[in-house]
């Protein structure tokens, strides 16, 4: 392993790894300001909206809502079972098995 | 351990699977772009064990390639690691019940999907350290074994997209998204969330999107409070 590859991966590490422990170790000794803690309630659903949406709608540089998007097809689908069961395990497989029948039956 | 603490621990790696058949295809696909890169198996497992950072991690592997010196690869890190603040910051009210010297690891392994499945968890109850540790180690494992394992035997993967493994990690924030919205507020925040991210994908270059539209949504839903 080259020396400059240490370098690399160390620094990765160090600035990947202060973001992630210094909030948590300095405001769980804190009392938080309440509209803080407002703000922070809004964190999860937000987050989760903002990595989802991307995730399944934007391929390559363009937004593909339609029949052509097979991961938009299969969150159409599964988006019930999702909302009424608010089972994670059970989301992913179903999602899964549409996407497999999708991927082999549609867009071959 | 008591029979508490083993039955968090029990629940954590449980509530990880989805994690983990999300980040295998997604680890192997790095693995074979680092072999592809110059990498060997052993620095591939090495960055994955000290930075543990998916998108971050694909970046670097892609600037390495282009033959970019240190410094800006950990720049562009540093970068595209700045919404963990946000995640750290949610989790911190929560682990006021954990083991103060404890918090430091467990902050170690907060990634996108981590942080999102034990956030919602530790909403619906009294969780310890040893949920944290189960969920959050479960998770790590399989994403340092999956890119080691694809940097080394990268030829020998087959279409994992023909598998449907290219909607666990969607799926999963789709359930973890409709666990959140219990009102109109939230709904209202997460619409704005999603179509923001998505705004900002095509305006802003670097992986703003996500924390860009996390902060504004957020805002919007204090806002809307009022």
């Amino acid at each position: 392993m080259k020396l400059s590859y240490v370098y690399l991966i160390v620094g990765m590490g160090i600035v990947t790894y202060l973001p992630r422990m210094m909030p948590a170790t300095v405001l769980s000794r804190k009392q938080l300001p309440e509209l803080l803690i407002r703000f922070l309630n809004y964190i999860p659903a937000a987050v989760l909206s903002a990595l989802f949406f991307p995730s399944v709608l934007v391929t390559g540089h363009e937004i593909n809502i339609g029949m052509s998007n097979p991961l938009f097809i299969t969150s159409l689908l599964t988006f019930p079972i999702a909302y009424k069961t608010k089972n994670m395990f059970l989301t992913v497989i179903i999602g899964m098995i549409i996407t497999i029948i999708l991927n082999n039956l549609i867009y071959q | 351990m008591t029979s508490t603490e083993k039955n968090q621990l029990a629940f954590g790696i449980k509530r990880a699977m989805p994690i983990v058949m999300g980040y295998i295809p997604v680890g192997f696909a790095l693995g074979v772009l680092a072999s592809g890169n110059g990498l060997s198996p052993f620095e591939t497992g090495v960055m994955s064990i000290l930075v543990y950072a998916g998108s971050a991690q694909f970046i670097a592997v892609n600037m390495l390639g282009a033959g970019i010196s240190p410094l800006p690869i950990i720049i562009t890190t540093l970068l595209v690691n700045l919404r963990h603040i946000l995640f750290s910051a949610s989790l911190s009210p929560y682990f006021r019940e954990v083991n103060k010297k404890l918090i430091p690891l467990i902050s170690f392994y907060i990634t996108d999907e981590s942080f999102a499945v034990s956030i919602t968890d530790v909403k619906e109850k009294s969780l310890t350290h040893t949920y944290f540790l189960g969920l959050y180690i479960t998770s790590y494992l399989s994403w340092v074994l999956s890119t080691i394992l694809g940097s080394a035997f990268g030829s020998l993967i087959p279409d994992t997209k023909a598998l449907g493994f290219d909607f666990a990690l969607p799926g999963m924030f789709l359930a973890l998204l409709c666990m959140q919205l219990k009102d109109m507020k939230t709904i209202a925040v997460a619409l704005a969330a999603g179509a923001l991210s998505m705004f900002f994908i095509f305006t802003i270059p670097g992986n703003w999107n996500v924390i860009l539209a996390t902060i504004i949504a957020a805002a919007l839903g204090v806002f809307l409070e009022k």
